[in-house]
């Protein structure tokens, strides 16, 4: 089974077709100065992250001479050795990948077992579940609520903090909801006939048929938990708790202190952070960028999903 | 004339009867829901019913519920906080800027990438153009910190110009509205085109070959089938655009801020945090919360009435 709205990907799809009329000449002028405005545009996004690509590489003198847009005068690993030989960059790095991978499972499975009795327009009480979770879209409590709340279950500074407060989103709960809708009725009902439960009937027929929606809302998730930083800004303050996110804000939140301050002193010590801010900003965007162009057509294809909706 | 209300209750009776038989035979599936609801409850709920601490005062050692009322008293605190009103002016303008521009932009955007035959350079734009959205907000605002400083990649290019100083452009507070701004475009603006450019392959391409036919120039198809074609995806965006005047980033605000551009620099968001959480004054600061949500909640309201005037009465919501 594919995604239904697989087709109206904004790639590819050439309107064009059949009879082919006479380019004009303002067409031509058209279509020329549109690619060179596309491609300046493209550009004003690439250099600036090649720039900071190339200056994780460079060497100090490099850094603080600065001069280069492209290539630095003299290239050094330095850098990163420097962030590698620090074992609270390990640690960060392990409470990413952690945080990532069980809240990403949880996270989805949680959303698609309260998405499975809601896709059936015969469950009771189905209008009042809806509502509740329309309600939760649309109201929060703020973050001071919330904090209280955090705080009086015993949640902060803790792992779970970072798993249990986002298991559930009503938004991704309508996305699979509409997914399971499409599952043919007459596959359930034969399982049913086989003496099959509806847990069974979830796990065995509704889960595996179900793999793109599923990962759309896991790649969505997987997004979210790397980038997140919020959470440990509010609830943890436990260093050996922080991922590579809030240790990369505290760095640079260090040194930007230093760089007000404006003594004489402070800039050699600016230098050398630097180059460990580039390079740890390397190191937290490397798995996103590792991954992006393999998973883009889901994140795409699951904007529409959700939309479709509203 | 007494037997129709006790029949009507008979049968309400009886229907709710077989509406609990139904439930229990149902138990399975609900089982499964019972976890969503719980969640809903504890997460949710018990946080909006939290939102009563803005009519309290609270201290540490209370519970929600044991707080004692003051009235309006916060609001009242609210309307002569200098730094609050400082916080909502830097919102108003940060928004006012980003949000024209991330209007604007990825309708073009998303048009010009629409006119583009050649496919794999479409692929090209679009794949780089969305890049930027799943970047976080600590790694955006380490690479600004790193182009705005004194030898960044922006002074280098100024430097071509002619124009380039060894100015560090974070520490100048005037500059600010418009860093936090325009690097929300940079993050946002391709990310912006999907909706648009989903709603685009949906247009009918006989049109644009009739058009054609007739000799209508580019610009004039673009002009009268592609926004036609896309004015309901366009009003939607004008609604949550006007709806997000008073809203402000917080990721961005915390990475960003510096004791040099604080003052041009906190928002509302930033505010709530610093009041609530690091003074810890927890019911001034949810006071603070939920008054811009509910000014939020009456601008999206008032902007889907406008839009919906001008779309023959069609709410686009």
């Amino acid at each position: 089974m594919e995604l239904n709205t697989a087709q109206k990907s904004p790639f590819g799809g050439k309107r064009k077709t059949g009879t082919k009329v006479r380019e004009t000449k303002g067409t031509r002028v058209f279509n020329v100065v549109n690619i060179v405005i596309l491609t300046l545009f493209t550009l004003i996004i690439v250099v600036p992250l090649w720039n900071i690509v190339i200056s994780s590489f460079a060497s100090s003198t490099a850094l603080s001479n600065g001069n280069f847009i492209f290539w630095p005068q003299q290239l050094s690993l330095d850098n990163y050795r420097a962030v590698f030989r620090d074992p609270g960059l390990w640690r960060a790095f392990f409470i990413s990948v952690a945080k990532t991978g069980v809240g990403v499972i949880t996270h989805t499975l949680f959303c698609a077992i309260v998405a499975y009795p809601l896709s059936k327009r015969r469950l009771r009480g189905r209008k009042l579940y809806s509502t509740m979770g329309i309600i939760t879209m649309f109201f929060s409590g703020g973050m001071i609520p919330t904090y209280l709340l955090i705080k009086s279950l015993g949640m902060l500074n803790t792992f779970w903090v970072y798993i249990i407060p986002s298991l559930f989103s009503y938004y991704d709960v309508i996305i699979l909801m509409n997914f399971f809708r499409q599952v043919p009725d007459s596959l359930e009902e034969s399982a049913k006939i086989d003496g099959a439960s509806d847990f069974r009937v979830f796990w065995s027929i509704i889960l595996p048929l179900s793999k793109p929606a599923l990962a759309t809302i896991a790649l969505f998730n997987g997004v979210w938990q790397w980038n997140d930083f919020m959470t440990t800004k509010l609830y943890v303050t436990n260093e050996g708790l922080y991922p590579l996110q809030m240790r990369l804000y505290d760095i640079i939140v260090q040194a930007q202190a230093a760089s007000t301050t404006g003594l004489k002193a402070q800039v050699a010590i600016n230098t050398t952070s630097r180059g460990v801010q580039l390079a740890t900003i390397m190191i937290t965007i490397l798995p996103i960028l590792i991954l992006y162009p393999f998973v883009q057509r889901y994140f795409v294809s699951g904007t529409m999903l959700g939309a479709v909706k509203e | 004339m007494n037997s129709i209300p006790a029949g009507r209750k008979r049968s309400v009776s009886s229907r709710m009867k077989t509406w609990f038989a139904d439930f229990r035979s149902q138990w399975q599936m609900q089982s499964m829901m019972l976890p969503g609801v719980i969640f809903m409850i504890v997460f949710n709920f018990i946080p909006i019913y939290g939102l009563t601490l803005a009519f309290k005062s609270y201290s540490v050692t209370d519970t929600i519920a044991g707080a004692k009322w003051n009235g309006w008293q916060n609001f009242q605190t609210i309307m002569n906080d200098k730094y609050f009103w400082q916080a909502v002016w830097n919102t108003v303008g940060i928004s006012a800027i980003k949000l024209t521009i991330e209007f604007f932009l990825p309708i073009a955007l998303a048009i010009m990438i629409y006119e583009v035959n050649w496919l794999p350079f479409k692929k090209i734009v679009q794949t780089i153009t969305y890049l930027p959205h799943f970047l976080s907000w600590i790694i955006l605002g380490g690479m600004l910190i790193n182009w705005m400083s004194s030898n960044g990649l922006i002074n280098q290019f100024l430097g071509l110009l002619g124009i380039g100083s060894h100015a560090n452009y974070m520490l100048d507070a005037n500059k600010y509205w418009n860093i936090a701004a325009w690097s929300d475009v940079w993050k946002e603006v391709g990310w912006g085109t999907i909706l648009y450019l989903a709603t685009m392959a949906g247009i009918d391409p006989t049109y644009y070959e009739a058009a054609e036919m007739d000799g209508a120039s580019k610009l004039r198809q673009i002009w009268s089938i592609t926004l036609p074609g896309i004015s309901s995806i366009i009003s939607l965006n004008l609604i949550l655009s006007v709806s997000g005047l008073f809203g402000s980033n917080l990721d961005q605000t915390l990475v960003l801020m510096n004791s040099q551009n604080q003052p041009r620099a906190e928002v509302i968001n930033s505010y709530v945090y610093r009041v609530g959480l690091t003074q810890g004054d927890f019911s001034y600061a949810t006071a603070v919360g939920l008054g811009v949500s509910v000014i939020s909640v009456i601008l999206l309201v008032a902007a889907n009435m406008v839009t919906k005037k001008l779309n023959d009465n069609q709410s686009v919501l």
